[in-house]
């Protein structure tokens, strides 16, 4: 019954996406009022798809193995944690998150848009709508969540391991709601593009959903990166998987146009270049959507026999992507050129800023495509890793982290103040830290050494914004940008450090035998078998020690019956100057072990970077919210009492 | 600025931004891309020394061998055409079993491949991308979703 009341809420939230459009087009073209109309529509649409994603958490939760999904992802003995997670780790399910958070971004744009003006905000409305469509078309033909099995099967197949993890409740929601909220962004450039009121009314509309969106993508980009780093045991961050690349592509299009949307709201300038960035950033959200579900990525092939999904999903992708362009190129060129800047100014430094972030943007989607592309044309297989995006994408991130230091420093319009001198004393300290990482450590790579003179760098310079202010009395938004800025900082110094200085010791000790990385001295202790759940493992005790005190690790091998699988967890130790990283691998036949470590010095900092640039980013959304609040608030009372 | 001069300027930066992308990721895919060659191509020679490339198959049944430090490894992998022997040393992947498919990250040197990193099956059912027409578990093949 629930299976069947979520299928039918979705049903009727497509009928109501689809009046929702019809609506738009016929206010558009007689100048009817459908504007309260269309925002009951969208609140209801948003609801319905709620109680659809609630029902299917409601199987899940039961674990009712008459709905096939529920039997292909779960087992009755899964802790019930992962039994709900479990809903969204599968492609129908992952599928209907996708769609209701879109579905519920629509509704609260339709509730609580009160600025945008009234025909943009209907075009805005209704391209939300022919977007909620096309996903609704594409779960209800080709990925219904809760399609029955007849009769029930006993037993489920249950949850890849890798996936039982707390990582799984928080990640994919997190970079879901990041992903789709920048549909919001990419309807209302539609919306504004049809009805030519590009203006900073606009931009102010639209800003606070690209923060948010982007606070969101940060963090789960962030959460992604430390679950792969526990989880999979290889020691990495972050491994230019083209499921990694999926998520960071739109991030890097939203950093963009993050920027570009605060130039369009002070200034009035960048119109159609704000408008193709909003454009690009949820068309990001798509392709990487298209990466991840279509099974493109297992095998060029795999898609060729299956291509129901696929294909789907492209044309969804070509569609959006295709008319917004077309939109773009037919009503862009009327846009009037905003207000005008000098060379020397904050709108220019905000130019290069988008220009290096598309450039790198474009070397990432690039690298990732290019193996589906010379698949699909020439057949040959090939694959682009680490060495390409370092090589490629490392020099541009690092000259970008150097000139976030300047821009904040520049005034609108022009600016002829000698800005070089404000930068005398952080030029000196990334100096001093260039000179110290050659005599310290002559051995490290050119890549990680300029990395830790830019940190060193940013991480000084991005407080001068705050130079001359009365903290105090600094708007919220300027302390969230310094902040943001200053995580880029830290994540980068994070970066370099782990690449330079980590050790790593891979050896094969019996017990009561000792190893050493970096500072410290290890000794392997008892390995003894456990048990979870639904799981029995090996558990080593792994004493580590340098200088004084003792730390006891206990790192895993993890068997698991259903299905079949093994897993490593590895045991990982936070000091407040790196972490200790420690792996059991298998035995030999002398008795012996494998164990391999890592000490990682300050390696934290990359997650603690990623972590202050999502609050910079939520500092700046509450500051921005509040004195929106405010000015509402005085303006009323003045209203009220003049 | 004249917003003339203005727009035409932000159009042209735009256009080299794209073009300095393409250029830059034309340069970096010709050196860094890593093909993929299965032992019979590495037998016939198409295989490049030296650089990053990516080996698979099925790992040949019996030829695993530890090396006397218990981290490395010898091991054949075949295609039933040709076989590579692969020298590997690291902490296997879980699954990495004799009989079953391989990816195996390295160079070629010699007639030997030194291998990086070893992609096994990961679950019962995940296969490495590039072995899905190799096997029959082709259908099954499932992307690991991380």
């Amino acid at each position: 019954m629930i299976a069947e009341a979520g299928l039918a809420a979705l049903w009727l939230a497509a009928g109501l996406a689809a009046l929702q459009f019809v609506l738009m087009i016929m206010a558009l073209r007689s100048h009817i009022d459908a504007a309260r109309t269309m925002r009951s529509i969208a609140a209801v649409q948003g609801v319905l798809t709620l109680i659809s994603f609630g029902a299917l958490l409601f199987v899940f939760a039961r674990t009712d193995l008459s709905v096939a999904l529920v039997f292909e992802n779960s087992h009755s003995a899964k802790p019930f944690i992962y039994k709900v997670a479990g809903a969204w780790g599968n492609h129908e399910g992952s599928m209907l998150l996708w769609v209701t958070v879109l579905a519920f971004a629509g509704a609260l744009l339709a509730l609580l848009s009160r600025r945008t003006n009234e025909r943009t905000l209907v075009a805005a409305l209704g391209a939300q709508a022919a977007l909620a469509l096309g996903f609704y078309a594409f779960l209800l033909v080709a990925s219904n969540p809760f399609a029955r099995l007849n009769p029930a099967p006993l037993e489920g197949r249950g949850l890849n391991p890798l996936l039982q993890d707390p990582g799984l409740a928080f990640h994919p929601p997190t970079l879901y709601l990041g992903y789709v909220g920048l549909s919001i962004a990419f309807s209302l450039a539609v919306g504004a593009l049809l009805t030519g009121d590009v203006d900073s009314r606009l931009a102010r509309a639209m800003r606070p959903w690209v923060l948010g969106a982007w606070i969101l993508l940060t963090l789960g980009i962030t959460a992604g990166s430390y679950w792969a780093y526990y989880e999979l045991g290889w020691g990495g961050w972050w491994f230019w998987d083209p499921v990694e690349n999926a998520s960071l592509m739109p991030w890097l299009a939203a950093t963009a146009l993050l920027h570009s949307v605060s130039v369009l709201a002070s200034r009035g300038a960048l119109k159609a270049w704000t408008m193709m960035l909003a454009v690009i950033a949820f068309s990001m959200s798509m392709v990487g959507t298209f990466l991840v579900r279509s099974g493109i990525l297992t095998s060029v092939h795999a898609f060729a026999i299956d291509p129901e999904r696929g294909t789907f999903l492209l044309a969804l992708l070509a569609i959006y992507v295709g008319a917004a362009f077309t939109l773009f190129a037919l009503r862009g060129v009327t846009l009037k050129e905003g207000a005008p800047f000098e060379l020397i100014s904050r709108e220019s430094g905000l130019v290069v800023n988008n220009l290096l972030l598309s450039v790198i943007l474009g070397v990432v989607f690039l690298g990732t495509l290019y193996p589906l592309f010379v698949e699909a044309v020439t057949g040959e297989k090939l694959s682009v890793g680490a060495p390409y995006f370092n090589a490629v994408a490392g020099p541009l991130a690092l000259i970008l982290a150097a000139l976030v230091a300047v821009g904040p420093l520049l005034r609108w319009r022009s600016d002829s103040r000698p800005i070089l001198k404000r930068l005398t004393i952080p030029a000196l300290l990334s100096a001093s830290a260039l000179a110290m990482t050659i005599i310290v450590a002559p051995e490290i790579g050119i890549l990680p050494r300029l990395g830790l003179t830019a940190a060193a760098f940013l991480a000084a310079a991005c407080w001068l914004p705050l130079v001359g202010r009365n903290p105090l009395r600094t708007p919220l938004a300027i302390w969230g940008m310094v902040i943001a800025h200053f995580g880029i900082a830290v994540a980068l110094a994070g970066m370099a450090v782990d690449s330079a200085f980590t050790r790593q010791t891979l050896a094969v000790v019996k017990q009561g035998e000792t190893l050493s990385v970096g500072p410290w001295t290890v000794e392997l202790g008892d390995v003894v078998p456990t048990a979870g759940k639904n799981w029995t493992a090996i558990e080593a005790e792994i004493h580590a020690s340098r200088g004084q005190g003792l730390e006891t690790l206990k790192p895993q091998t993890r068997y698991f019956t259903d299905p079949p699988t093994e897993t490593n967890e590895a045991a990982i130790e936070t000091f407040w100057n790196g972490q200790l990283y420690t792996v059991i691998g298998k035995p030999d036949a002398s008795g012996g072990w494998q164990v391999r470590l890592w000490w990682k010095p300050f390696v934290t900092l990359i997650w603690l970077g990623g972590v202050l640039i999502a609050f910079g980013g939520a500092l700046a959304l509450v500051g921005r919210a509040w004195r929106g609040w405010r000015s509402k608030r005085d303006r009323g009372w003045r209203e009220r009492y003049a | 600025m004249k917003p003339k001069n203005q727009r035409f300027i932000l159009v042209g930066a735009a256009i080299i931004a794209v073009l300095v992308a393409v250029l830059l990721a034309m340069w970096g895919l010709r050196e860094r891309a890593s093909y993929f060659y299965t032992p019979a191509e590495i037998a016939a020679g198409k295989a490049e020394q030296g650089r990053g490339m990516r080996l698979g198959g099925m790992v040949e049944k019996g030829s695993v061998q530890r090396g006397a430090d218990g981290i490395t490894v010898h091991f054949i992998v075949t295609d039933g055409q040709a076989r590579t022997p692969v020298i590997f040393r690291d902490i296997l992947p879980d699954l990495f079993r004799e009989g079953s498919g391989v990816v195996a990250e390295g160079q070629l040197r010699g007639g030997t491949f030194y291998a990086d990193k070893i992609l096994a099956k990961h679950d019962e059912r995940y296969m490495p991308p590039e072995l899905g027409n190799l096997s029959a578990e082709h259908k099954a093949a499932k992307t690991l979703t991380k």
